[in-house]
Formats: structure tokens, sequence, C-alpha cells
């Protein structure tokens, strides 16, 4: 076997020309719904871990199911929930306005996908504002400091380094979990590579999608430590 | 409310034995993934550890691989590939005609793979916090290294790992819905096809989802449970 036939076999040059622009708006599109999900999902999951160590026991519950919920539940049956079930209440969200919403796969999957890290993120927000030591909020309150203060300027940048770490984590696990994305008609990496494989049924176009997944993680991977390295500088 | 709930009865007309068919498929997909991601995840720790630089490239390239693709291309680059693997071995074989690969097998080698792949990691773990005195003590009481491994690290790394496997489990668990895209009739697939029919997708997503929880609430009594039998030896030191 000659190495254009080899070539051939894993990167095709006309299937590269035809799909490689798709697979690139593809791309884009995973940027954008993990991007834009995950930081809606940050200050969501921080209002809910807020909540959950509160004083409040109704707001403490009520965040304590949500994050039960959505942690226990699949992600996919999340989506469909969201998707078909809300999307089945044409009448009444044409009544409030908001079917214009509801009507877009893209909203529903924006919506489902930051729900649901929502909940993630809350679990590793209150973890780590649980680690700031007890002594920071005592010395702030002795310098006469307002909550909103000592909140923003000494509690949240010394929880922040702990909680990159599994922040990491969860944004690796939510570019893998956009996948599902393509189930509910979102061309994403996902979706771009089952349509073209549905046309040319060639395989190398499912390792193509597995090649890009894969940099794309070591590469946010690689770019988290260095970020965590250079949070931490002080502490060397 | 009431006339949606007769949906779920087991007559006729209504969908609960359906739905318990799927579950029971869920569940019994998530169990068979254990007995070759549990081993298959030990072994890839041990490559990890090896002292020769082959066992150890391969660890870390199937970690990195399965921990880094998503669980649906995963599986439906198995499916597939193994698909198209067996059709073309037939075909050279002289076999002509199509060759269809059991959706639940295929499902259930991609998930062991994955669940293997991040299993790896907690018994990798794991095997840091065992004190190197112990192999030591195993060498000095003349066991053999079989015997060292199986009778005194084996049971210590199963105790510290059974938290971390206990979260592998429940993420297994939710990934198996994915199983429903290749139509292999689990939960999710039934809750689609009674949304298919019945038009109700609200209440029906939502008895999926709750059907979820239940499983995830049910295996985390069940590893409650593991976990302070394994850890029984220390309670009583410390009442």
């Amino acid at each position: 076997m000659s190495f254009e036939q080899l070539l051939a076999l894993v990167l095709d040059p006309d299937l590269l020309e035809r799909y490689g622009p798709r697979f690139l708006d593809g791309l884009l599109v995973t940027a954008k719904l993990v991007a834009i999900s995950f930081s809606l999902g940050a200050v969501l999951g921080l209002l809910l871990a807020l909540a959950r160590m509160s004083r409040s026991l109704v707001l403490q519950r009520m965040a304590a199911g949500y994050v039960y919920f959505f942690r226990g539940s699949p992600l996919l049956a999340q989506l469909f929930l969201l998707y078909y079930g809300l999307g089945s209440l044409k009448g009444f969200w044409q009544d409030v306005g908001l079917w214009w919403f509801f009507r877009e796969a893209w909203f529903c999957t924006l919506l489902a996908f930051t729900l649901n890290t929502a909940a993630y993120q809350a679990e590793i927000f209150r973890g780590s504002l649980m680690a700031v030591a007890p002594g920071q909020h005592e010395a702030a309150r002795a310098l006469n400091l307002k909550r909103s203060t000592t909140f923003f300027k000494v509690i949240l940048p010394q929880s922040l380094l702990v909680a990159i770490g599994p922040l990491g984590n969860e944004l690796i696990l939510m570019i893998k979990a956009s996948a599902i994305a393509s189930l509910v008609t979102i061309y994403d990496l996902m979706g771009v590579t089952k349509l073209a494989f549905s046309r040319s049924f060639d395989f190398q176009i499912y390792l193509w999608a597995a090649v890009l997944y894969l940099v794309i993680v070591e590469l946010v991977r690689r770019l988290l430590k260095h970020l965590e390295g250079r949070l931490g500088r002080h502490l060397n | 409310m009431l006339d949606q709930l007769s949906l779920l009865s087991f007559a006729s007309g209504g969908w609960g034995q359906a739905l318990l068919a799927g579950a029971l498929v869920t569940v019994s997909l998530a169990l068979a993934c254990l007995p070759i991601g549990l081993p298959l995840g030990l072994v890839v720790a041990l490559a990890a550890r090896s002292r020769k630089r082959l066992p150890r490239a391969w660890a870390t390239t199937f970690s990195t691989v399965f921990r880094g693709l998503p669980e649906l291309l995963t599986l439906l680059i198995i499916y597939y590939g193994c698909q198209i693997a067996a059709q073309k071995i037939l075909a050279a074989m002289g076999y002509q005609g199509e060759f269809l690969i059991n959706t639940f097998l295929a499902a259930m080698i991609a998930f062991s793979l994955v669940f293997a792949a991040f299993s790896s990691e907690i018994w990798l773990a794991a095997f840091k916090t065992l004190p190197k005195g112990q192999l030591e003590a195993c060498s000095a009481l003349g066991l053999s290294k079989r015997t060292g491994f199986f009778k005194v690290l084996l049971p210590q790394l199963t105790r510290i790992a059974l938290p971390g496997l206990s979260n592998n489990w429940l993420s297994l668990l939710k990934d198996t819905s994915l199983v429903s895209t290749i139509s292999l009739v689990d939960l999710m697939r039934q809750t689609n096809l009674a949304v298919s029919v019945t038009k109700e997708p609200m209440f029906f997503y939502g008895v999926a989802c709750l059907g979820y929880l239940l499983f995830a609430a049910l295996s985390g009594r069940v590893f409650a449970f593991i976990e302070r039998r394994s850890n029984r030896h220390l309670q009583g030191a410390r009442a």
C-alpha cells in the first residue's frame, strides 16, 4: 500500500474538502454552546451555593433539591424535558410572549446545559467557599468591611483558587457533554459528524471528530493547568 | 393529573410495563459494564505504575482517549466501528449479506471502556495512599507477589477507592441513557416511544428523570452500606 492510499484511508482529501469547512462551523457552535452555558452556569451556580449556605431553611432546601435533581438525572433526559416538554406548552408560552425562546432548539439546549452545569458548579463553589478559613470572615469584620466587600474582595478570590481545579474538570465534562446537543438538531461538532457520516458512510469521519475532541480537551487541560499555576503564584 | 397517571398503568393502554422493561435494560446494561470495567480499570492503573515504558504509555493513551472523548462519540465509534470491521472480516471469509451487531453488546463494550478509564484514575489515587511499608512487609513475610497483591493490597485499595467508584457508577448509570440513540430500548428509548404515541412529553420525560433519580438514590444506599461494611474494622477502634 502506498503512502497516498494509506492517507486516503484516514484523511481523504476529497472528503476533507467537502466537509472540512462544516467541521469548522461545528467546532464554533460547540465552543459557543460551552462558553455561554458554562459562564451563565457559573453565575447561577454561585447564587445556588450561597443559597445552600444561607441561614434561611427554605432557601437551603430549595437549592439542595435543585442540585439533587440536576445531578441525579441524565443531561439527555433534562434536555428532552426542556425541549419537547416545555416546547409542547405552545399556547402558554405564546401568552407570556416567550414562544420565540422555547421554539428554538438552540435556546433550549443553552438553557438545559446552563441549568445542568449550574448544579455541578454550585457544589464546587460550596466546597471552595467552605474551605476559606473562618478567621478570614472574622478579620474582615474586625476591619469593619461591608458584607459585599468582604465577599468579593476577601472570600471569593481565595475560594476561587481552590475552585479552579474542579471547575476546570467541569468545563471538560461540559465540552464532552455538549455532544448531546446534536440529538436535538443542533449542528455542533458531533452534529456535523453525524451528518457527514450519514451522507458519506465513511468511518474516518468519526475518527476526525475523535481527534478534534481529544485535541480540544487536551488544550483546555493544559491551559487550565497554566492558569492554576499563575493564580497560585504567590504561594510558591 | 389523574388521567395522566393512568398512562403509567400496567393494563393495556398504559405504559407502566414498557417503562419498567426499559428501566430493567438500563440497570442490566450498567451492571453488565462492571465485570469488564472494574478489572480493566485496575489493570490500566497497574500498567500506569509499571516500571516498563510500554505498559505506561499504553495506560496513559487508554485513559486519555476514553476520558477525553464524549461518551456519545465513543458509543457510535464502537457501534459502527465493530459493525464495519465485522462486515469486512465476514466479507473476506466469503460471507455476503447484512451483519448487524447486537446493540447491547456494543453499548456494553463502549461503556466498559469509559468506566475503566475513569476508574483507573481512582485506583491510581488509591495506590498513592498506601504506605510503601505494606509492600515491604509482604516480601518480608515471604508472600508471593500474587498473594501480596490480592490479600494485602487489594482489600485496602478497594476500601479507599469506594467513594470514587461510586461516583463513577452514578455517571455510568446516567450515561447509559445515550444508548437510546443506537435504538437499544432502555428507559430513555421507551420514554421517547411513549411520548411519540401519547404526545405527553412533559409528563413522560419527568417520569424518566424521576426514574433515574430513584436509581441514583438506591445506589447511594447500597454504596453507603458497602462503605460502612468495609470500614467496620475502624468503627470498633473509634467507639
